[in-house]
């Protein structure tokens, strides 16, 4: 396979999953804004700063929904807003196109224009409708991918794409909210950390798995247990690990050739497997969830490196 | 008035449009123009566009859609098909006699300025013969028709003719819709087209090839307007799509990059201009080309397709004179006339263009897609003398043609059925043998008494059917 066709189809995916991570965050913006007390708290930036762009909003001002929607909802400046995303998911696939299925590129290429329509305020009147609307795209690419396309390398790369992509966002995550999940912020149990979880495990789809695996009560400890350590939850950081680990070794057998991105993902995987929540806590989360980072980004240049992206 | 391909003058219908005639009348013009909508709904949706630089709006537009087809008979086809095939191998053996001995030039038939003064004539080529004597591998020609059993040849094009993806698209969704009217079998398939040019390709391997060649198609990207159709027939051959940046020159062969490490290219099926492959040995500042690629071409370490230079064969001026050829490299009668041709070069044709100007059809010599052309009693009087100064600055790049009375395919109005001038371009292939699917495009003027069919000027496209005996 051509290695450009290899990144895009890594990128492609990459740039789905995060239109969606980014949809679901501002789904957690608007429950937490309208919570008591949240204009004290500025919510909206705790949601920017998930999505690593923070530093682009000065501190001291409030953010404001307004300032949110149109920066991660329509902000072509922005290369990580939703439009901008879907804009290059599309252009990364187009590049690709003889390696997609029919039902992949559709799904891609329905409606591919339609956030252009949309200016702030039409866009937060509708704000709903349109989370829903990416959520669809993406969900129909994901299941079109899942059902056609073949099981070959391209279809590794692809899911090397989303499976980083998915593990940082929820490191991000973690990151912004763990002052809330530590006990010495607020007393535990209150009625607003329970919005504030749940609000977390919404923006990850997994509030409904949480309560079948730990039942109702939130601690900080299993939240960070499930979060970054089930093996179960297909968002956790365990799990997109693994599956980083798994998409790569199957690279490897391919191209019988291992490099230091296997080297990397078999450390990433195996800290973790060494490590339980109270571990996790005693080290800090600050300090486990940056070094997750640091250890992601490290792993996707090795990837680009071992397969030749441009 | 001019012939109308559906209609005998007195009213009846011409037997070949029997079934679609019965069609449109069993659904109804409004039952046709809401499946319209449902077809342009589903060429949207995957994505058939092609692009429009600098013009605002959407960058990537639909040709429009015709549903009613564009029919040949079985005996109308076979004079075309003979005429096609006829001008594809006199263009190929110019090609090698311009790059070789000039035999035509001696011969005293074609003035040698034509030729070695023409900017698409490549010096570089001289004394190469490209694998299998094939220099044009995919020749579109453009057809009009003015009358019952009167086809002419309006201009040929041996570079990169495109829109063989619309061929088959519109083939395919016409089948979708209504498969009913395909059931009898009466209409000749044209979906082997891809097929046909993977076996062209293939058979014109270079001479370090070993083994089953590996063929790509070269597309100088996605932002290119005939991209959609590049991937299109990379798909369907099951052949890479690869972009310049893709490929490198190494021992004098074409490699391309892979997750794998570099894998050795035998055929490029390129569509991309002469003047952009080699920044080493065409244009310096090109950012698209490979370095060094004309050089393994010339050593034989890879097939271009369709060869550099072959351009010179599709150029305007050089077109007046390709029925002589037919005559001087095949010995035989020419099957498809051309129309009659003024060349500005001259001094006699040019003074009766000038003097007949608004009654004629002017173009330039290297014009494409309907631009910079004049179409005189369709423009005002001062259009037609702006375009006369034009004439006199720079004879040698103007020719002219008659205003033709170009025959009329029944296209869907809002409420009937209306005539529209149309033209056809069928696809020939050229390797060892030379391959034909029955069928091409049919590219229509959408607006009442317009001559410009041209996608870039507002044309649309509809299905061609050649019917089977």
């Amino acid at each position: 396979m051509l290695s450009r066709t290899a990144e895009n189809l890594y990128w492609m995916a990459r740039y789905m999953e995060r239109a969606e991570s980014t949809a679901r965050l501002l789904t957690m913006g608007q429950r937490m804004a309208i919570l008591p007390g949240a204009h004290h708290r500025d919510e909206w930036r705790s949601v920017v700063r998930a999505t690593g762009a923070g530093h682009q909003f000065p501190e001291g001002a409030q953010v404001t929904e307004t300032d949110v929607v149109s920066f991660l909802m329509l902000d072509l400046d922005n290369p990580s807003s939703i439009r901008s995303c879907l804009l290059k998911a599309r252009s990364n696939a187009k590049s690709a196109r003889t390696m997609l299925t029919q039902d992949m590129w559709e799904a891609l290429n329905d409606g591919w224009r339609k956030l252009d329509s949309y200016d702030v305020a039409e866009a937060r009147q509708h704000l709903p409708e349109l989370i829903d609307w990416v959520k669809t795209r993406v969900m129909t690419f994901r299941g079109a991918t899942h059902s056609g396309q073949l099981r070959n390398e391209g279809h590794d790369f692809l899911r090397c794409g989303s499976a980083l992509e998915r593990a940082q966002m929820t490191l991000r995550l973690l990151d912004v909210k763990y002052y809330v999940l530590l006990p010495e912020t607020e007393v535990i149990g209150g009625n607003r950390d329970h919005y504030q979880w749940t609000s977390v495990l919404h923006a990850l789809s997994g509030s409904r798995a949480y309560h079948h695996v730990y039942g109702g009560t939130y601690t900080p400890w299993q939240i960070t247990d499930f979060l970054m350590l089930n093996r179960l939850f297909p968002r956790s950081v365990a799990y997109c690990y693994t599956q980083l680990a798994y998409r790569l070794n199957r690279l490897a057998g391919w191209h019988d050739a291992r490099s230091e991105a296997h080297d990397t993902v078999q450390e990433m995987v195996e800290g973790l497997e060494q490590i339980d929540s109270g571990e996790i806590f005693r080290i800090g989360l600050h300090e486990t969830v940056q070094s997750g980072l640091r250890m992601t980004n490290r792993l996707g240049a090795e990837i680009a490196q071992a397969y030749h992206f441009g | 008035m001019p012939f109308h391909e559906m209609f005998e003058p007195d009213g009846s219908i011409r037997p070949c449009y029997a079934e679609v005639q019965n069609w449109v009348e069993r659904t109804g013009v409004a039952g046709l123009n809401r499946r319209m909508d449902e077809a342009e709904a589903i060429f949207r949706r995957i994505g058939i566009t092609f692009a429009v630089y600098g013009e605002g709006g959407d960058p990537e537009r639909l040709i429009p859609f015709d549903l009613l087809p564009r029919i040949f008979t079985a005996q109308e086809w076979r004079v075309l098909d003979k005429g096609i095939r006829q001008r594809a191998r006199a263009l190929n053996a110019f090609l090698h006699d311009v790059y070789h001995r000039g035999e035509i030039v001696k011969a005293g038939i074609m003035p040698a300025d034509i030729i070695y003064q023409n900017s698409a004539y490549l010096a570089e080529m001289v004394d190469f013969t490209p694998p299998g004597r094939v220099y044009s591998h995919i020749v579109g020609i453009d057809i009009v028709r003015t009358g019952p059993g009167s086809f002419e040849v309006l201009e040929d094009n041996c570079r990169t003719p495109s829109g063989v993806s619309y061929m088959l698209e519109n083939r395919e969704i016409m089948t979708r819709m209504f498969p009913e009217l395909f059931a009898q079998g009466i209409v000749a398939p044209v979906d082997d087209y891809p097929a046909e040019l993977l076996k062209s390709l293939k058979e014109v391997a270079p001479p370090a090839c070993k083994g089953d060649p590996v063929v790509v198609v070269l597309t100088p990207g996605s932002l290119n307007s005939a991209y959609y159709e590049h991937s299109f027939l990379a798909d369907l051959m099951g052949v890479e799509l690869v972009e310049p940046a893709d490929l490198f020159v190494d021992e004098d062969r074409v490699w391309m990059k892979t997750t794998l490490g570099p894998k050795a290219v035998d055929v490029i099926y390129r569509r991309i201009d002469d003047e952009y492959l080699d920044p080493l040995a065409f244009r310096p500042d090109s950012l698209l080309g490979v370095p060094g690629i004309f050089n393994v071409y010339r050593k034989g370490g890879v097939t271009l397709a369709s060869a550099p230079g072959s351009g010179i064969a599709d150029d305007k001026a050089v077109y007046v004179y390709v029925p002589e050829m037919i005559r001087f490299y095949l010995g035989e009668k020419p099957i498809l006339d051309n129309i009659q041709t003024w060349q500005c070069a001259k001094p006699d044709e040019r003074a009766y263009v000038l003097e007949h100007l608004d009654e004629l059809v002017a173009k330039e010599v290297h014009g494409s897609g309907g631009y910079g052309m004049l179409i005189g009693p369709q423009s005002t009087k001062d259009e037609v003398a702006a375009y006369a100064e034009r004439i006199r600055a720079n004879p040698v790049e103007f020719i002219a043609q008659p205003t033709l009375d170009l025959s009329t395919v029944p296209t869907l109005g809002p409420a009937s059925v209306v005539g529209r001038h149309a033209d056809f371009r069928p696809y020939c292939l050229v390797g060892k043998q030379i391959r034909l699917v029955p069928g091409g495009l049919t590219r229509v003027a959408l607006t009442e008494g317009s001559l410009v069919v041209n996608s870039s000027q507002g044309g649309g496209v509809k299905d061609t059917w050649v019917l089977q005996d």
